[in-house]
């Protein structure tokens, strides 16, 4: 159990533009090092190496763009209670780099898992580039058809073979330019967007691919990982209200409300 | 002129480490081009996490661009993969702030902190679009221009850069800035005359623009170099800004968004030394020691801390340890309230004989982080040869105080081939190594003491410049002879550099203007990031030597004699040659020298001639003395050392 009065912050923030190009390693030193900028009274852990107490999700995949990572942070027991919640997100987006702005902040129960553990699927927008338009939707089909769809990947540097099939819970094609929604199951091997299109043909390469939603799923229902116990201030991942393929800068921010927008100070 | 981002995007999803080319740094600027404004690009020769850290580029970065007639951009040598994808799809070198392409740039200023990396230089203008050699380039080109360390010897560069810059850069800068926006004004591209620009540079104090001097040769060796023009002096005498306080620079330092070397807050706390380590060229040619107020130094901590998120913040410089008041330095960050106790600070550098238990125990408050320590030679004999005058005590002292305050990991640097070099000195690293790990399990049961060993590579402008290198098999018949007397210690790891590796950069250092043409074949036949071991490839020089009628020997192995002219005769750093001599002809005798900084000048050159001082703020050496100034320097192995008295 955690100290008495400390409390666990979860953030979900955009990654678009440039900085997808870095890696989730570098994403956790960035957030690292914007975290002691803005002075939250992080929690450290003990030891002789302390370090801080932040844990992240399930890996972006570099060069991915995502409108829904989350992080949590430990926070306190000194200054835990006086945190301001809504104003988080705009003050901390100054502190990041440019492409990377924080959503929302919510204060996350004890009794929940870790975003590891709990987050069950993701969905993403992805386009498949090599693929005449009037294939995609045959190819599709002919994927979703199929009881087993084994691709061959790289994992920790290794070459593996894996049945991807039962990770593939939902896949559509959403325009003749090549364009797929797909919704990826993490466990017990997650799909990445690679994965996925390597398994369209040996012509299929992968465009641009944006991870928007994260769900924890809970009693058949499934949560976003801001609102999964229904007691965040948080609000869900901006839904599919957009014209453009997935592109930060000209989303429209359905929340009611809305985030603030992301600060501007020098970076 | 237009970015190249979206044809870049496209290639970076299949290189590695595409975040390398992205920029988008902490304090980088995306300045606004304009015509009153002189455009420079910095360029660091290595890759991206090498490069970007380098002091030096940073400094000059913040100058350029706080100017209201210049502005600066950054690029860094794409990794092999991305050179490949550039080179198909036709995208030149570019910046990585607004991945402008290399030709919106009037000025490719190069970093040259390695001679490993002259294959990368060539490749860069290559990539940026340039004529290769400064004789092809005309009104309309940029100009090429480096400094760093390395254009102490600028010769095997000379038919690739157009000016070099010697010393420290801050003030010269600007010079170059005024008379390039003159020059570019001046007339339409087309209608620019180089050789006035060449001309005017020329006649910038530290200046050097090969272009205007010419090697003379008899019986294939250098004899002389000399002016061709009358714009060019005799000699180029290098720049010294003589106050450091005067120059607060980085003071918004780039804070990468991907792992970088170094990733952490740098501040350079003096520049120069003059410990006189007689194999260290940095000591040599940035004399004399300019301190910077410790006010100014915990200041520069706090607002860089402020401004990065870093917790770690190391005080650079020769020998951080020598720092007038370092413990005093050290304590007030670590102790500092808004640092809440989680701030490192790290001392590269460290000498053992300023090294104390009150300094390990200030530096492992909040996480320890590694320590170095460089004996440099083995046994007292040959320290006393290149005048690294630490004392075994002073050593195990250094090593006790870290394995006491809970070190279990201790790294010594050493180097193999130094002149008069035994089998003994050799062996005696390993038995350095033994006594250090046997100090470590009086306190832990399980220590690791990893000596690195390098192989000397004589310098320009060192006392050692006419000492003939260690050929690589020699090189490796010590290595050997090392590994295998370590493998008897318990607790002693062997590191060694690739002896062919250090053979190459001595061809790069030491080359006169002929090893421009080795340097291009080398590149000619892919042979770029030689420093990288994985891209080494000795047969690459070998050949091009022979094809370009040299030899290894020539220029590597042999001794020089006092009156053989040197390739870089021409380029003053302010030392004395007869002090250089003088101290050479004391190293072979065994004769040490003392620290200037304390006792008094013997005239080497570096103040007298500027007109300069040492800034030192104590008048007293730091913990352990300082050679010559308060230690027995006999005690070691009893032999006594004669201490030069020179009459100033």
């Amino acid at each position: 159990m955690p100290p008495e009065g400390q409390r666990r912050l979860r953030l979900r923030f955009s990654k678009a533009g440039k900085v997808r190009f870095t890696s989730h390693r570098d994403v956790a030193r960035l957030w690292e090092r914007a975290l002691r900028r803005s002075r939250l009274p992080v929690a450290y852990s003990q030891g002789f190496a302390p370090h801080p107490l932040v844990s992240f999700g399930l890996a972006l995949p570099t060069g991915c763009e995502s409108w829904g990572e989350y992080l949590d942070v430990r926070l306190g027991p000194a200054g835990a209670e006086e945190i301001p919640l809504p104003e988080l997100p705009a003050a901390l987006s100054p502190m990041l780099p440019e492409g990377i702005e924080v959503e929302a902040a919510a204060v996350v129960p004890e009794a929940e898992g870790s975003l590891q553990q709990e987050v069950a699927s993701c969905d993403w927008e992805l386009e498949v580039l090599g693929v005449p338009g009037e294939q995609l939707q045959e190819r599709v089909e002919r994927m979703l058809a199929a009881p087993v769809l084994t691709v061959r990947r790289e994992r920790k540097g290794r070459q593996t073979e894996d049945d991807i099939r039962p990770a593939i819970l939902a896949l559509s094609v959403t325009s003749s330019q090549g364009h797929l929604r797909a919704a990826l199951a993490t466990h017990p091997r997650g799909v990445r967007p690679n994965d996925l299109v390597s398994a369209l043909g040996t012509d299929a390469v992968t465009g641009r691919a944006c991870r928007t939603h994260q769900w924890i799923e809970r009693d058949g229902a499934r949560f976003e990982p801001l609102t999964a116990s229904g007691l965040g201030t948080g609000r869900d991942a901006p839904q599919h209200a957009r014209k453009a393929f997935p592109h930060v800068r000209d989303r429209v921010h359905p929340d009611p409300g809305g985030s603030p927008p992301g600060g501007s100070g020098e970076r | 002129m237009e970015t190249l981002w979206p044809q870049i995007e496209r290639l970076l999803p299949a290189v590695s480490k595409p975040a390398r080319y992205i920029g988008g740094e902490q304090g980088s600027r995306q300045p606004e081009h304009g015509s009153e404004k002189v455009a420079w690009l910095l360029l660091y020769p290595d890759t991206y996490e090498i490069g970007l850290p380098n002091q030096g580029l940073q400094i000059l970065y913040e100058i350029l661009n706080d100017r209201p007639d210049a502005l600066a951009e950054r690029s860094y040598a794409p990794w092999v993969d991305m050179e490949a994808a550039m080179r198909a799809a036709r995208v030149p070198l570019f910046s990585v702030e607004q991945h402008l392409p290399a030709s919106a740039f009037d000025v490719l200023a190069f970093n040259l902190s390695a001679e490993l990396v002259y294959t990368n230089v060539l490749n860069l203008i290559d990539l940026a679009g340039l004529p290769l050699h400064t004789t092809e380039r005309d009104g309309a080109d940029a100009l090429v221009v480096a400094g760093g360390h390395c254009a102490f010897n600028p010769e095997p560069l000379a038919d690739f850069v157009d000016a070099f810059v010697l010393g420290d850069g801050e003030e010269v800068v600007g010079e170059v800035n005024d008379v390039l926006r003159e020059w570019l004004a001046s007339a339409a591209p087309e209608a620019r005359d180089r050789l006035v620009l060449l001309r005017a540079l020329a006649e910038i104090e530290g200046v050097y623009v090969p272009a205007l001097y010419k090697p003379e040769y008899a019986g294939g060796r250098l004899v002389a170099t000399r002016p061709s023009d009358p714009a060019a002096p005799a000699v180029v005498t290098k720049r010294t800004v003589s106050d450091l306080a005067d120059w607060p620079y980085p003071s918004r330092p780039l804070v990468p968004l991907t792992e970088v070397v170094h990733d952490r807050l740098n501040v350079e706390v003096f520049r120069g030394c003059t410990r006189g380590c007689r194999f260290c060229q940095a000591g040599m040619i940035t004399r004399p020691v300019r301190e910077r107020p410790a006010e100014q130094v915990r200041d520069m901590v706090r607002r860089g801390l402020e401004w990065s998120g870093h917790d770690e913040v190391a005080l650079t410089s020769l020998s951080s340890a020598d720092f007038s008041g370092i413990e005093d330095t050290v304590r007030d960050i670590v102790d500092a309230p808004e640092h809440g106790g989680r701030v490192s600070v790290s001392l590269p550098s460290l000498r053992v004989d300023a090294f104390t238990v009150g300094t390990a125990a200030e530096i492992q408050k909040v996480r320890r982080t590694g320590l170095t320590f460089a004996p440099e030679g083995g046994t007292w004999r040959m320290r006393t040869v290149i005048n690294k005058l630490i004392s075994e005590e002073d050593l195990y002292g250094a090593v006790d105080a870290a394995f006491s305050q809970g070190w279990r990991r201790v790294k010594l640097y050493f180097l193999i081939g130094l002149p008069t070099e035994r089998d003994e000195d050799v062996l005696g690293i390993a038995e350095l190594g033994a006594r250090c790990a046997e100090i470590g399990r009086r306190y832990h049961r399980s220590v690791t003491v990893v000596a690195s060993v390098g192989g000397f590579v004589p310098k320009a402008h060192t006392p050692f410049q006419w000492f003939g290198m260690d050929t690589a098999a020699e090189l490796e018949r010590k290595v050997a002879l090392l590994r295998n007397e370590a493998k008897k210690a318990r607790g002693l790891t062997i590191r060694w550099h690739e002896p062919a590796a250090s053979v190459a950069e001595g061809l790069a250092s030491r080359g006169d203007r002929r090893m421009g043409a080795v340097i291009e074949r080398v590149w000619r036949s892919g042979g770029t990031f030689q420093e990288w071991s994985e891209r080494f490839d000795l047969s690459l020089w070998e050949s091009a030597l022979e094809a370009e009628d040299l030899s290894l020997r020539e220029v590597c192995h042999r001794d020089r004699d006092e009156h053989e002219a040197l390739p870089w005769d021409h380029i003053s750093a302010g030392l004395h040659r007869d002090f250089l001599w003088g101290d050479w002809q004391d190293a072979l005798a065994r004769v040490a020298v003392e620290d200037c900084r304390w006792t008094p000048c013997y005239d080497c050159g570096a103040c007298t001639e500027f007109a300069l001082e040492h800034v030192v703020a104590s008048p007293h050496p730091p913990a352990g003395g300082s050679q010559g100034t308060g230690q027995d320097l006999t005690e070691a192995d009893r032999i006594p050392v004669r201490l030069v008295t020179r009459a100033s």
